[in-house]
């Protein structure tokens, strides 16, 4: 029974033990910084709404579009053993197509936001699978064949505009990257949930993640188990179109404003790490969606501790590579794997001294 | 689905692009070198301008457009550009122009820093530098003028409008660009003496590099902390917006007849809209248009009295706005 529960706790846990003492740590710190980190109130905002607030608020709203994508990028991560950098350049595309289609007429509906959306995903979609073609069937490495779309992505994302930082306001997009009226709970929160419910029963009821590692695991493997790894790849990276889009849409519902240079920058390099951090194989197999949503959440809440102290612009990215540095060290084989071997030498050790001590007596 | 023909074209367009891309850099390795001196005498001027993408902002858009309609084939010109926000991609561009053998070279920097080497093989090659919107820290004998907007004493416009406020104190939130940029310098200049003064007391200052999203996670934890501020001080509009979105959520009055002051630059149409409906408090304007000035230069062919010229500013305080205002200098749509 022991040996049982040893088995589950090392299997399931054991990937999320990285994440989840980087979360635990970071709570520590905030706790001794300032026990105040994490107020959380309900203060009335400025559309007469009754809205939660606080730094932990901040951090599991700020960190939605990263969410999103670290679960898009993890099942690349899987099936492909590569990562698509050019995440945030698609973003911004989807994003430019849902102002293009919200500003083709006049009045915002619901109906048309809806419209928009689909009609973002489409487009995301589309490139999701050029990205796709290159990698499943072209057989290019998923970092070069993306580079294509993260160098162009925000090129195209102008073209579909023309100009710079369109705005649209409606109650709808408030709504969406804002607050819904009497839910005092950010949507974009809400749609994380509902992404995460959405993944889970896609993997309930397919076999999707096991197709998806066993691809991931050994390729020629499972295409003479009868699983065509193409089109696993493939999805993947229509999956993770979908993903961009959901994203894009929430970043710009959040200011209702869409600047294609800065929607989303750099966050591929969050959504790789999110990944990281998760405890999954950037070389893919095995993984673990939680994981990787817990090191979106974890990366979240690193730059809010760093905001909250006040830490001086300019010093904000070399604090957060440290931290960072660290996590991915720790979680690394090698160091697991020599961290295993001192623990057990030391086991061992101890078990020898009293085994001597017992010899002596 | 009546979308999909539209988008079709996009990608058409884009492979199109590329393939004329493509064969332009083949055909000028072919003929760098040989001819540039016989295109000065006679045909249209050369130009090359090398600038941040008109996607970066309104100013951008502006000023690009200015660029090209001044810079016409009407008007005895051959333009060509390169647009990009990272210097290493705007040298090797500039590089580029050298190479093809252009009469003029425009710039407008990513960074101030690193155009040493390339400003002096322009003037090896008898190519004129002039710069434009933005300074690049070089010596003064490598481009024949800078036409640029005085980024710092828009700065110092921004913060004395501030203190003529006469607020009874001044607790700021200071929103910073892209560290290192001629505008984040500039602006930020003229508020840290009064932070060093003692004047105004600074809250916080973080740079959200131009992304409307993080500054707003900015102002959130300034509002988290609980801390009382009482202007926010943000070095274009954008961030603007996302500062003020984080005050909305807050519950937090702002603009006019609020408890925050609102501080926003570029002017674009819909900020200064913000201005009019009186939720934010003051834009400063920083002129997008110099390619006329630069026009002038060349076509009179003398050297200007001083190097530097400076392109006159505009600031606009939300009590003073009119509509008329917003449509002659507002920028975008």
């Amino acid at each position: 029974m022991k040996e049982r529960i040893k088995k589950v706790f090392k299997s399931s846990l054991g990937q999320l033990a990285i994440p989840l003492i980087a979360i635990a740590l970071l709570i520590i710190f905030n706790l001794i910084r300032d026990p105040g980190f994490f107020v959380i109130g309900l203060t009335q905002n400025n559309d007469g709404n009754l809205v939660l607030q606080g730094n932990l608020i901040s951090i599991i709203n700020g960190a939605s579009e990263l969410a999103v994508l670290a679960m898009g990028m993890t099942l690349v991560t899987a099936a492909c053993g590569g990562q698509d950098i050019s995440v945030g350049a698609a973003a911004a595309i989807a994003g430019s197509v849902l102002v293009k289609v919200l500003k083709s007429g006049s009045g915002i509906t619901g109906g048309r936001v809806l419209a928009a959306f689909l009609m973002a995903c489409l487009v995301a979609m589309i490139f999701g699978s050029f990205n796709g073609t290159l990698v499943a069937i072209f057989k290019i490495q998923p970092m070069i064949a993306t580079l294509i779309l993260y160098t162009c992505g925000r090129s195209i994302a102008y073209w579909i505009n023309g100009g710079a930082t369109p705005t649209v306001s409606s109650p709808v997009i408030t709504a969406i990257g804002s607050f819904i009226p009497g839910i005092p709970v950010p949507t974009p929160v809400l749609i994380v949930i509902a992404m995460t419910i959405l993944f889970k029963l896609l993997f309930r009821f397919t076999s999707l993640e096991l197709f998806t590692q066993s691809v991931g695991i050994n390729g020629s493997a499972a295409r003479l188990n009868g699983i065509n790894t193409t089109f696993i790849k493939l999805l993947s990276f229509i999956i993770l179109g979908v993903c961009v889009a959901v994203a894009g849409s929430i970043g710009v519902s959040r200011l209702g404003l869409i600047n294609h240079e800065t929607l989303l920058l750099d966050i591929e390099m969050d959504a790789i790490l999110a990944v990281a951090i998760g405890g999954n194989s950037l070389g893919g197999g095995r993984f673990k969606l939680s994981g990787s949503i817990i090191g979106a959440y974890v990366i979240q809440m690193l730059t809010i501790t760093l905001y909250a102290m006040k830490v001086s612009s300019t010093d904000v990215k070399a604090y957060k590579a440290i931290v960072i540095v660290i996590l991915v060290v720790i979680g690394s084989p090698v160091f697991k794997e020599k961290f295993g071997k001192t623990v057990n030498r030391i086991r061992n050790n101890r078990n020898g001294l009293m085994e001597k001590g017992a010899e002596k007596a | 689905m009546k979308k999909l023909p539209k988008f079709l074209g996009v990608v058409m367009s884009a492979v199109l692009v590329l393939s004329v891309c493509a064969c332009g850099g083949s055909g000028s390795a072919a003929s760098s070198g040989g001819d540039s001196s016989a295109a000065k005498s006679d045909g249209p001027i050369k130009v090359g301008v090398v600038n941040n993408p008109p996607s970066e902002s309104g100013y951008r858009e502006a000023n690009v457009k200015d660029m090209e309609s001044v810079f016409s084939s009407a008007n005895g010109y051959e333009l060509k550009t390169a647009y990009s926000l990272k210097n290493d991609e705007q040298l090797q561009a500039a590089q580029g122009f050298i190479t093809e053998g252009v009469d003029y070279l425009l710039i407008s920097a990513a960074e101030t820093t690193g155009w040493d080497e390339v400003l002096k093989k322009a003037k090896e090659a008898g190519i004129k530098v002039y710069l434009f919107d933005r300074m690049i820290d070089v010596d003064e004998s490598l481009y024949e003028a800078a036409v640029v907007s005085d980024m710092a004493k828009e700065g110092e416009t921004a913060v004395k409008w501030l203190l003529d406020q006469n607020l009874p104190e001044y607790n700021v939130i200071h929103i910073q660009g892209a560290m290192g940029s001629d505008a984040q310098i500039g602006r930020t200049g003229a508020l840290d003496e009064q932070f060093a003064s003692g004047k105004m007391n600074k809250v916080v200052q973080q740079t959200a590099t131009w992304d409307e999203a993080e500054a707003k996670k900015i102002v959130e934890s300034v509002i988290n902390s609980g801390d009382s501020f009482n202007v926010i001080y943000a070095e274009n509009d954008g961030m603007a917006k996302g500062a003020v979105a984080a005050l909305d959520e807050a519950g937090i009055t702002h603009g006019v007849d609020g408890d925050v002051v609102v501080m926003g630059f570029d002017c674009n149409k819909w900020a200064l809209r913000e201005l009019l409906a009186g939720k934010w408090n003051y834009d400063g304007q920083c002129s997008p248009f110099q390619a006329k000035i630069i026009s002038d230069l060349i076509k009179s062919g003398s050297a200007p009295s001083s190097k530097k010229i400076i392109n006159e500013e505009k600031g606009f305080d939300a009590k003073a706005l009119t509509q008329a205002d917003i449509d002659t200098y507002g920028l975008g749509e």
